[in-house]
């Protein structure tokens, strides 16, 4: 019964877009309840891995395995379906929507024959005030337009959404890069929980700080390379900073500045 | 519960579940305004209560009986399909300038189906309506694929339909840029009665019969039914606002619109929904053409003329965000309404009827400016 495969692994994963190399062999495993954290800095291959992850890009080469099999996802639906979900820092939801309509888009339950098939929102409704609730979120009402939520609020109706329809992995694009610390603090709280549910998390972010909050396992990206992965327990959160900057410079900036970066 | 005199202890074990409850309530009453206020439909009635008190003060008592209301619904119903159409496409995201042209094109095509190669009526509509969304499909898939603005593709089809409609009938009639007899050619039946004059007849005699309504000496109403334009119009409509408020459908649409990147990740097939929708209008513009065809009996090349414009003015007027992901068809169906009120309306007043286009235009500025208002509300933006 006991599975001891990876949730995700992949294995020298590369991507070219015509002669820009955005990854060149990047390996990441990814298990049951674990928050991995996957850092770097702009332009180091956060945004194409993920997008690769998430079936929006096919690799150009390289190994992917999911629970222990190979895939090869062609669309975006694909990894929905293999249980990895997505949430993008500004794409995740329709501000002039409902709550519920956000909820259950792409994925509205129908009742009735065709043609007269309808989506039942009443269900929608009482499912999203549920869920809103369980992770805090008092929801005045479901109808009310996500544009109301604050970030941090919508961030976390994005991860419940995702939890919701039955997601293995969360891949969770900057979550924090946009909101105050109140907020902040809030997401990194719902994180945790999805870890005890038992949900494999890849937490993308360039905020060392945020990262090493939650997080139980590090990836440092760079130049489209794995720089290495590290556990909690073996790496201070100062030497995390100076690697996924790339060492030396930083060091340098920082006793320029007396130590403040 | 409600003994005062139960001691304290009961009283707060027994107000710990009921206090969620209670809060609820309150919010529950207290968002009876905002849920009004979220009604994207609301500002397109407050126009049409405001209408119908100005035309009740100043135009002639006629314009408010069933003959007047006849008269003003029958040109609000013809543009109100082609409105609740394009506001539909607008909530998707998208603009479709050639409806009115289309209009034009579909008489020409409908017109030739019959006359030219003497088909049947029912099926010389079945070829309208496919021909018409074979080009709304071509419209949207030029702009999917291109993704260059709908307005700028539309707009080159207003001018290509326009144009062929023209070509079209001059071929077609060896010169003239009217086809005739295809009232005659279109025969007698129950298709035909679906398509043209008037529905409800029997319902009507028998109100004159029992006096509720105008009748002349001889017995017959004054107005014989309701023209089927006006029925189609209200099926349209409550068609509309099912698909849009309570289907799978709906909600793809709104997300389309609203943002089309979110709406991917999310699992919509947007590029499926925005070229239904182009479909969809192109299909609305033949039917008010089959329409208007038919009771007129003949077609011509400024058919459908600058109703593109009017079409998209009612849905702005309606509530539709000319960003897309917001709007409403019941909107566009007031929006129409206010649009043949003023219309026909300034003819039963004083006013030079060549008003309208200054109220048009005015109408159309305050619409817009509330809709943005209504959308920070909504969005809570600043």
């Amino acid at each position: 019964m006991e599975t001891h495969a990876p949730l995700i692994d992949i294995r020298n994963v590369v991507k070219h877009f015509g002669s820009v190399i955005a990854l060149s062999g990047v390996s990441l495993t990814v298990n049951r309840g674990e928050v991995m954290c996957l850092l770097g800095d702009n332009g180091a291959g956060k945004s194409t891995l993920i997008k690769t992850l998430a079936g929006v890009h096919k690799p150009t080469s390289g190994e992917f395995l999911v629970d222990g099999q190979h895939v090869t996802f062609t669309s975006p639906r694909d990894a929905l379906d293999a249980g990895i979900a997505t949430v993008y820092q500004d794409l995740a939801m329709i501000p002039l929507m409902s709550v519920t309509r956000n909820f259950f888009m792409g994925r509205e339950p129908v009742k009735g024959f065709w043609p007269f098939r309808y989506v039942d929102f009443d269900y929608c409704d009482e499912v999203t005030r549920e869920e809103m609730h369980r992770i805090g979120i008092d929801v005045r009402d479901p109808n009310q337009a996500v544009g109301t939520l604050s970030g941090g609020e919508r961030q976390c109706v994005a991860i419940a959404r995702a939890v919701y329809f039955g997601a293995k992995v969360l891949i969770l694009d900057e979550p924090t890069s946009a909101l105050g610390v109140a907020q902040t603090s809030m997401v990194l709280k719902y994180i945790h929980q999805v870890r005890q549910k038992g949900l494999g998390v890849i937490f993308i972010t360039h905020n060392v700080r945020h990262a090493y909050a939650v997080g139980d396992r590090f990836t440092v990206l760079n130049r489209g390379k794995t720089l290495g992965t590290y556990t909690k327990s073996g790496i201070q959160i100062e030497e995390l900073q100076n690697l996924m900057a790339g060492g030396k410079e930083l060091q340098a900036v920082s006793a320029e500045l007396g130590g403040m970066v | 519960m409600t003994d005062v005199s139960q001691p304290t202890a009961d009283v707060t074990t027994a107000s710990a579940a009921p206090v969620s409850r209670a809060r609820d309530e309150r919010l529950k009453e207290a968002s009876f305004l905002t849920k009004t206020m979220r009604r994207p439909e609301l500002g397109a009635l407050a126009g049409l209560i405001l209408v119908t008190i100005f035309f009740l003060s100043t135009a002639d008592a006629s314009m408010f009986t069933l003959a007047g209301m006849m008269n003003v619904l029958t040109p609000a119903s013809q543009l109100g399909i082609l409105a609740i159409a394009a506001a539909l496409l607008m909530i998707g995201g998208e603009f479709d300038l050639s409806i009115g042209s289309m209009v034009a094109f579909a008489g020409l095509i409908f017109g030739s189906f019959l006359i030219l190669t003497g088909w049947p009526l029912l099926l010389a509509i079945a070829a309208t309506f496919a021909v018409a969304a074979l080009l709304g499909g071509l419209n949207g898939q030029i702009v999917i694929r291109t993704r260059l603005p709908s307005f700028i593709v539309t707009l080159a089809f207003l001018f290509i339909l326009r144009g062929l409609s023209l070509v079209g009938l001059k071929w077609a009639t060896g010169g003239s840029t009217q086809m005739r007899g295809i009232g005659e050619q279109a025969g007698e039946g129950l298709v035909r009665e679906i398509f043209s004059g008037t529905a409800l007849e029997g319902l009507f005699s028998w109100l004159a019969a029992h006096d509720v309504i105008a009748k002349f000496p001889n017995g017959t109403p004054t107005v014989t039914g309701v023209p089927v334009s006006i029925i189609w119009f209200i099926l349209v409509a409550v068609v509309a606002t099912w698909l849009l408020l309570r289907t799978k459908a709906g909600n793809w649409i709104f997300a389309s619109g609203g943002d089309p990147n979110a709406a991917r990740n999310s699992g919509v097939p947007v590029d499926r929904v925005k070229t239904a929708l182009f479909m969809l209008t192109a299909c609305a513009a033949a039917l008010v053409a089959i329409l208007t065809v038919l009771d007129a009996g003949s077609t011509d090349s400024r058919r459908g003329f600058q109703k593109e414009f009017e079409a998209i003015i009612a849905a702005v007027i309606g509530g539709s965000l000319l960003t897309g992901g917001y709007g409403s068809a019941i909107g566009a169906f007031f929006g129409a309404i206010i649009f043949g009120m003023v219309s026909i309306g300034l003819t039963y007043t004083r006013f030079d009827s060549d008003w309208f286009q200054v109220f048009l235009g005015a109408m159309l500025l305050l619409a817009v400016l509330f809709n943005n208002y209504i959308r920070r509300k909504v969005t809570g933006e600043r």
